[in-house]
């Protein structure tokens, strides 16, 4: 896949800063479409904090965002969702005390010709795709507040495919879970990559995404140590790389690595 | 729904449960919220202490057509603050501005207004509310500007908005009272004149259930055009029984107060009608200010729950950051909300300076305390997220019972304002109790 010219993403010399700190310092990152690119590093090490520059809570100081080889202009949320952006966090996926189909369709919701909700189209279409998502979801009518984490997280990522999402950001997508629902999660990216939608994975912790990522950045200080591909580089190599921003010979360097003598 | 959803899912424990209790099962039925319930028991056991404490003062036509109308600025008003309330905001402004877009009106339709078009034109009573709506919410959407955009937060923002509304209340007039207000305008404070009869009161006493029975049917269409599990069909009558009877014996208690019998015997001799051996008996029926009240609940309920706008105000709610990322702007409906709660308070302030027949400079006065206690005591979380209208409008009615039936005891001002104060922070402890256990 990585073999295709024009990325799905392109994320061209970034830069943020927040009072005079530099959370993102000239970060470059690609994405290719039906692959998965997980980006890792510290807490702190500007990974969020990039990726929600391509998702539209921040607004960057510098930098260019590519989307098909093209210029992309992205404000806000409701900018980046025009390109098929869709992002689903940690912790703030979800409104809690509304429903799941209201979570669905928050700020895109189905409308009567009376300009009321279409509440009854909202529930069945959020049927059917839960249904498709997690067959033993049941509570359509309750808050989100009264799920489980898994089945919180399923509400998130139904959300993202119901709008045909060409992009997938998943922030610590299975932070909250446990290892039966992380699991499920993880066959649920493998689906999706299928699909061909290109997704990034932040994570600060190396297992979660390891065995489902094609290629892996790191990020250190607000600075990119370098990408490989995870078939060239082992699991060891890439923690030296978050920790010590030493860069392996399979990869490839960038602007935060570790200056070697 | 859900809770049928539920009952098929883990289909042996809740139906062993359903089956041993028949009450429970009814609830699960008819899907009538218990919390709204549990108000309800609630205002009828103050209705009947009150009644028996009182001699039978209490549960009389009379006494409760006049709850009524003592409820309705407070319940029109409380039906914003619950928008505002789920919000995680506050507004303390609310006596204010009603205060001020009275005097407004007051003084457009006592001072500037008859000069153009003489007294009491069928103009004046339009241009005076439309100017008040125009103010309100124009001094809301401040508010709310000050509020999204500036980024103070809403309690200072309406504490400020508390004195300078006011202070400028006082300012229009140097403090003197403006009356008499226009005779149109004054229908909106209800009285014999504000009342719309026994004849109307039956009309729009029917049309009530004919919607009752429509909106029912309509639900229950929708939901077999997709196939959602459906109420049992003996629980839709009974809701639409229920709802019938207790809009028809409302109606029926608004015609059993009669006019009094100074103004009913002018009225007989005004149209050459014989005086009666027993008295003419002429009904008041459903007071305006009580239509009025009904018409908006009705209107921001629909806001509320039908709306796009409505159901962002809950998402923002619930979670303010969700909501931001998934798109809403939530600064908008900030502005929007507040400017909403402004043209409430010009409506408040319209049907209490009628019944006033006067605007004065002290008029709303603690009545911010009131309409936020009206929609905390009606299920409205200040932690945000949580609120109905209905409830906040039966939470204005419960404050009012309370304050009616203490004058109708004899009770002192200063004891009033201690059992409100007390009754305030009792009901929103039993609801933290509720919502705990319901968790």
């Amino acid at each position: 896949m990585t073999d295709q010219t024009t990325p799905l993403v392109e994320l061209k010399n970034i830069s943020i800063s927040f009072g005079g700190i530099h959370a993102v310092e000239n970060a470059s990152v690609d994405l290719f479409p039906g692959e998965v690119v997980a980006l890792l590093g510290h807490n702190g090490a500007g990974k969020s904090t990039l990726i929600k520059i391509l998702s539209g809570a921040y607004k960057r100081d510098g930098g260019d965002i590519m989307i098909n080889g093209e210029a992309a202009d992205i404000r806000n949320p409701r900018d980046a969702k025009k390109y098929g952006i869709e992002t689903i966090y940690q912790t703030l996926a979800v409104a809690d005390n509304v429903d799941a189909a209201a979570n669905l369709y928050l700020g895109r919701e189905l409308q009567t010709k009376w300009g009321t909700l279409d509440d009854v189209a909202m529930e069945a279409n959020t049927r059917e795709v839960m249904g498709r998502l997690n067959p033993n979801f049941k509570r359509f009518k309750e808050p989100v507040k009264a799920l489980s984490g898994g089945q919180r997280q399923s509400v998130a990522i139904a959300r993202a495919i119901l709008f045909d999402a060409r992009i997938l950001i998943m922030d610590e997508p299975t932070a909250a879970l446990g290892p039966q629902e992380t699991a499920q999660v993880g066959d649920l990216i493998k689906q999706l990559k299928r699909e061909g939608i290109g997704i990034f994975l932040i994570s600060h912790d190396i297992h979660d995404v390891f065995d489902l990522a094609d290629r892996v950045f790191v990020m250190k200080n607000g600075k990119v140590v370098g990408h490989a591909r995870t078939e060239d580089v082992t699991k060891d190599e890439v923690l030296g790389m978050i920790i010590l921003g030493k860069v392996p010979p399979g990869a490839t360097p960038g602007p935060g690595a570790m200056k070697t003598a | 729904m859900a809770d049928t959803v539920q009952s098929t899912n883990n289909s042996t424990t809740s139906a062993a449960k359903a089956e041993g209790n028949i009450i429970a099962r009814f609830f699960r039925a008819t899907e009538i919220d218990t919390r709204m319930l549990g108000m309800i028991g609630a205002l009828l056991i103050i209705w009947v202490g009150f009644h028996i404490m009182t001699g039978g003062l209490f549960l009389t036509p009379r006494n409760l057509w006049n709850l009524s109308v003592q409820t309705a600025s407070v319940a029109v008003m409380a039906t914003g603050m619950v928008l505002v309330i789920v919000t995680r905001n506050i507004d303390l402004s609310v006596g204010s501005i009603l205060g001020f877009t009275g005097m407004v009106m007051g003084v457009m339709q006592a001072r500037f207004l008859p000069e153009i078009f003489g007294f009491n034109h069928p103009a004046i009573w339009v241009i005076a509310l439309i100017c008040g709506l125009i103010v309100g919410g124009l001094i809301g959407a401040l508010h709310g500007s000050i509020i999204a955009f500036l980024g103070v937060p809403s309690f200072i923002v309406t504490l400020g908005g508390l004195l300078i509304w006011r202070g400028a209340t006082w300012f229009v007039t140097s403090g003197q009272t403006v009356a008499p207000m226009d005779a149109n305008f004054r229908l909106m404070g209800g009285g014999t004149e504000g009342s719309i009869g026994a004849t109307w009161s039956w009309v729009v006493g029917i049309i009530a259930c004919l919607a009752i029975i429509a909106a029912i049917v309509n639900a229950r269409r929708q939901r077999k055009r997709f196939a959602f599990p459906r109420r049992p069909i003996w629980a839709e009558y009974v809701l639409v029984a229920l709802g019938c009877v207790i809009v028809l014996g409302a109606v029926s208690i608004a015609n059993d107060y009669y006019w009094p019998i100074n103004i009913a015997r002018r009225y007989a001799e005004a149209n050459n009608i014989a005086w009666p051996e027993g008295g003419l008996l002429i009904s008041q029926g459903i007071a305006i200010p009580v239509l009025m009240a009904i018409a908006v609940g009705i209107v921001m309920t629909f806001i509320a729950t039908r709306l796009r706008f409505g159901r962002y105000v809950f998402a923002i709610g619930g979670n303010p950051e969700a909501a931001e990322l998934a798109g809403i702007k939530t600064r908008w409906v900030t502005v929007k909300i507040f400017a909403l709660m402004g043209i409430l308070c010009a409506i408040a302030a319209a049907i209490s300076t009628a019944r006033l027949n006067a605007a004065t400079n002290a008029q709303g006065e603690l009545d911010e305390l009131y309409t936020i206690a009206a929609a905390v005591i009606g299920g409205t979380s200040l932690a945000g997220g949580m609120g109905s209208i209905a409830g906040a409008m039966l939470g204005a009615l419960v404050m009012q019972s309370l304050q009616s039936g203490m004058v109708l005891l004899g009770i002192d001002t200063p004891f009033q304002r201690i059992v409100v104060g007390i009754v305030l922070v009792m009901a929103v402890w039993l609801d933290t109790v509720y919502r705990a256990r319901s968790k």
